[in-house]
């Protein structure tokens, strides 16, 4: 299977702290990624970066062939690569249904040879409003929406790009077991029509039972990547989380 | 162009940059440190001017004198401005433009109510020193220049001073860096920054005072003073007291050059356009963070 | 409703004023009238970066002067009947918007602010020091007292100025309606997920910005025309930049209703005031009024009706 994503040497410094530190990742088409590490290991500093939010300062990111250097987040965003925020960042003026519009509007309409109606941008609205569960809170506001649901717009509104690869960013902090179920079964289904998901998570459950291949971060380096089952018995990953 | 003319610019411009510092320490606080953007600023700066001439006009006390009297004044009503924009805007989070627009509001009420009051006559102090100058041979050192700027770099020491080596000033600056440590070590942030704006404010009695000992003043010099203050954060790096001065010194000498060569009428510009290619090329400063 | 349908509606309105202000007798209200109808448009056109769009411009004055004086400039270089100097005056002033947002407009909301100050103050130098368009002596302007159809050239004005309010209330009604609305709207809330969602922040932001500037530039091209004689300082004057900001915050930002209210009723107030106070205090109260209602009632007077009327449904 070709590669979707290749990441090498990606290093990233704020002043005198490194958050990345040569970083080589490999993401093939198709596959389930998961990426787990402890608190400031560098996991959100690597989702910036990857998409265009944050600017690498060593290494390249190539994505579908292409590099990625120098393209701004919505470039890449519209070549295929969507992610949701840890933090839920809506678009608090706008109905739940305009926040999945704007990326239908310039991410999807924005692709040539793409032209949605606007029947057909409604439909699209109402169809990933309705995978996530919050079809009914369509015309509400976001600052209606309880913590959960507001997660699950977030990532609404990055399915809603259409992504050829989906980067999670602990989408699931504070969700309740069945809940937590709910998202992983969704990100498989969605893994199933085609779309490359990396898993972004601490609840290790979700990551275990989601991925096919686990990455390890700690402290900005990669230090482990292979079989979820493999990875978790490694000494170094057990010592970064248990210590010594 | 000769070389006395061209020494003269140039102390003249380091004059004039020690006393923008002045003028301008008051946001490196507000904006570098608090991230606040108070564009009312030369506001009250000119305010302190205007109270430095009623005081010096009716009982004949040296302006820079007043400054220190009022300074206690200025702190309180920095403390309650910041009261206000906390409890309207900070704490209910984002929407940067209605900050922007509280303090333009302040701006121009300084302006127009200072009009109502005095006019827009220029207004100016009388000092016995205003007029004299020290020489060194041909070099001309102007008092009214060079004490406000020997009195602001004392200003500018002290605060460093405090900024660095007091518990309440490291907690200045550590207030921009994280919060959550801060209240871990038992500081309450909103008191420290209601400090720190006090501080900034407490700035503009002295800054006004200077300001007119150098020049005469009306109402609608203050908006001069927005490019150049920001220009000079922007220069200097944001929130550094050392590049803040630095800073000044460059504008300072800049704008003397171009008086001097150019004619006074284009100074203004010189900020302005100084603070434009600066935003546009090298936005984090020359000494840049 | 579709817009070429509001664009009539609005056209009748627009000529039910014209009459309804010929019928009062009074040239006043014409002169009056005018003032209400610029603040109008530059309200609007305020709003389309700053309300809509999240990015507030200080320098309104700026870009309404580059308009005057565009026109001054060809009433002594090559004069130019008023319709051609506003098209004139709208594409220097828009040049000058998207010169400058692209300067600056890669960097926080906050430097925008700034640099459009600066921005109005390099203006007014460099006006002060231009001769040919009178420098801080300022330009006389001899206004004709007739023009063909129209007859009285003051109601001309006027007629230009109410073409104008028309034209940006129908263009700022268009975009919040349109993808392009959809697109400040998310980089107003939030940049950062605006760029995630694949939107072209940096691009739009300059499009909102040639666009405000650009009407402003056209809302200042009669004026040297109404006034008669134009320096600087009453050019660049503080009430432009205060104004721009106030009535749109005043009346509402979110939508095309909010700016026209703030201006009538704001522009209205000030009329009252200057003639029977002073012009200072008049001043005065639109900054009082500025800071009131950004502590009190953020979302303008609209926002107050929309609170009242979900209230009552709940």
């Amino acid at each position: 299977m070709a590669d979707l994503l290749q990441v090498s040497g990606l290093g990233k410094r704020f002043g005198g702290f490194v958050a990345l530190d040569n970083v080589e990742l490999t993401v093939a088409q198709g596959e389930r990624v998961g990426l787990i590490g402890p608190n400031g290991s560098g996991k959100s500093t690597l989702v910036n970066c990857l998409c265009g939010t944050l600017a690498n300062e060593t290494g390249s990111v190539k994505f579908d062939g292409r590099d990625m250097n120098g393209l701004t987040a919505h470039q890449r965003t519209r070549l295929g690569m969507a992610r949701s925020f840890q933090l839920p960042r809506p678009f608090v003026s706008l109905s739940v249904a305009d926040n999945i519009r704007v990326p239908l509007l310039y991410t999807v309409n924005a692709r040539s040879g793409t032209h949605l109606t606007a029947s057909e941008l409604d439909e699209r609205c109402n169809e990933m409003l309705h995978l996530v569960g919050l079809r009914e809170k369509a015309q509400q506001h976001p600052r209606d929406l309880s913590q959960v649901e507001m997660r699950k717009l977030e990532l609404a509104r990055a399915m809603a790009a259409e992504p050829k690869l989906l980067i999670a960013d602990e989408a699931m902090a504070g969700l309740s077991h069945s809940e937590v179920e709910d998202i992983v079964a969704l990100l498989i289904r969605l893994n199933e029509r085609g779309i490359t998901v990396i898993l972004i998570e601490h609840i290790m459950r979700a990551v275990m039972s989601f991925s096919q291949r686990l990455v390890v971060l700690v402290s900005g380096k990669k230090i482990a990547d292979g079989r979820p089952d493999a990875v978790i018995r490694d000494r170094e990953v057990e010592r970064a989380y248990l210590g010594e | 162009m000769s070389v006395d003319l061209f020494i003269n610019a140039l102390i003249a411009g380091l004059l004039l940059g020690g006393f923008y510092a002045a003028v301008t320490v008051g946001i490196s606080i507000s904006f570098g440190i608090l991230d606040i953007v108070n564009i009312a600023h030369p506001g009250f700066i000119i305010l302190g001017s205007y109270i430095a001439y009623i005081v010096n006009d009716r009982l004949g006390i040296d302006p820079i004198l007043t400054g220190i009297i009022v300074l206690p004044a200025f702190y309180a009503l920095g403390a309650v401005i910041y009261q206000i924009y906390y409890a309207s805007f900070e704490k209910r989070g984002q929407d940067p433009l209605r900050g922007l627009a509280f303090f333009f509001g302040l701006l121009f009420i300084t302006e127009v109510v200072l009009i109502l009051v005095f006019g827009v006559d220029y207004r100016y102090v009388k000092a016995g020193y205003i007029d004299q100058s020290i020489n060194f041979g041909f070099v001309n050192l102007p008092l009214r220049m060079l004490i406000p700027c020997l009195i602001s770099l004392l200003m500018l020491a002290l605060l460093q001073l405090f900024l660095t080596k007091t518990f309440i000033g490291r907690a200045i600056m550590a207030v921009a860096q994280d919060q959550l440590a801060l209240q871990l070590m038992a500081a309450d942030p909103v008191r420290i920054k209601r400090i720190a704006f006090a501080i900034s404010i407490a700035t503009c009695a002295m800054a006004g005072a200077f300001l007119i000992i150098i020049q005469p003043v009306e109402p609608s010099v203050g908006r001069e003073y927005i490019g150049r203050v920001f220009a000079i954060c922007v220069l200097g790096g944001l929130g550094s007291l050392p590049g803040t001065l630095i800073g000044a010194m460059l504008l300072g000498v800049v704008e003397s050059f171009t008086a001097t060569f150019y004619g006074p009428s284009w100074a203004p510009a010189v900020a302005f356009g100084l603070l434009l290619l600066t935003l546009a090329f090298r936005p984090a400063g020359i000494l840049g963070r | 409703m579709r817009s070429w349908l509001f664009f009539l509606i609005a056209c009748v309105v627009g000529a039910v004023v014209f009459f309804a202000t010929r019928m009062l007798g009074n040239e006043y209200y014409f002169f009056a009238g005018y003032t209400v109808l610029q603040f109008i448009v530059l309200a609007t056109a305020w709003n389309i970066l700053g309300g809509y769009t999240g990015y507030v411009n200080f320098g309104s004055a700026a870009f309404f002067a580059v308009g005057a004086y565009t026109s001054v400039f060809f009433h002594k270089a090559y004069p130019l009947p008023i319709p051609v100097l506003i098209l004139i005056s709208g594409a220097v002033a828009g040049i000058i918007g998207l010169g400058m947002g692209y300067l600056t407009l890669r960097l926080r909301g906050a430097f925008f602010a700034i640099a459009t100050l600066a921005l109005a103050v390099v203006l007014q130098t460099l006006i002060v020091n231009w001769d040919f368009v009178g420098g801080s002596r300022g330009a006389y302007i001899i206004r004709p007292r007739e023009i063909a159809v129209i007859g009285n050239y003051v109601q001309y004005l006027f007629l230009l100025m109410l073409g104008l309010s028309v034209i940006s209330l129908t263009a700022a009604r268009m975009i919040e309606r349109s993808r392009l609305g959809f697109g400040f709207a998310s980089i107003r809330d939030d940049e950062l997920a605006a760029e995630a969602s694949g939107v072209p922040t940096l691009k739009l932001k300059l499009i909102a910005t040639t666009l405000s500037g650009a009407l402003m530039g056209m809302a200042g091209a009669p004026f040297p025309y109404y006034i008669g004689y134009l320096e600087p300082a009453s050019a660049f004057g503080l009430q432009y930049a205060v104004n721009s900001i106030a009535m749109p915050m005043i009346g509402g930002t979110t939508s095309w209703l909010g700016p026209l209210i703030g201006a009538v009723l704001l522009g209205t107030l000030q009329q009252w005031a200057t003639v029977n106070i002073s012009s200072a205090v008049n001043l005065l109260l639109v900054g009082v009024l500025l800071v009131m209602f950004v502590i009190i009632a953020p979302k303008g007077i609209l926002g107050l009706i929309e609170s009242r009327a979900r209230r009552k449904k709940s």
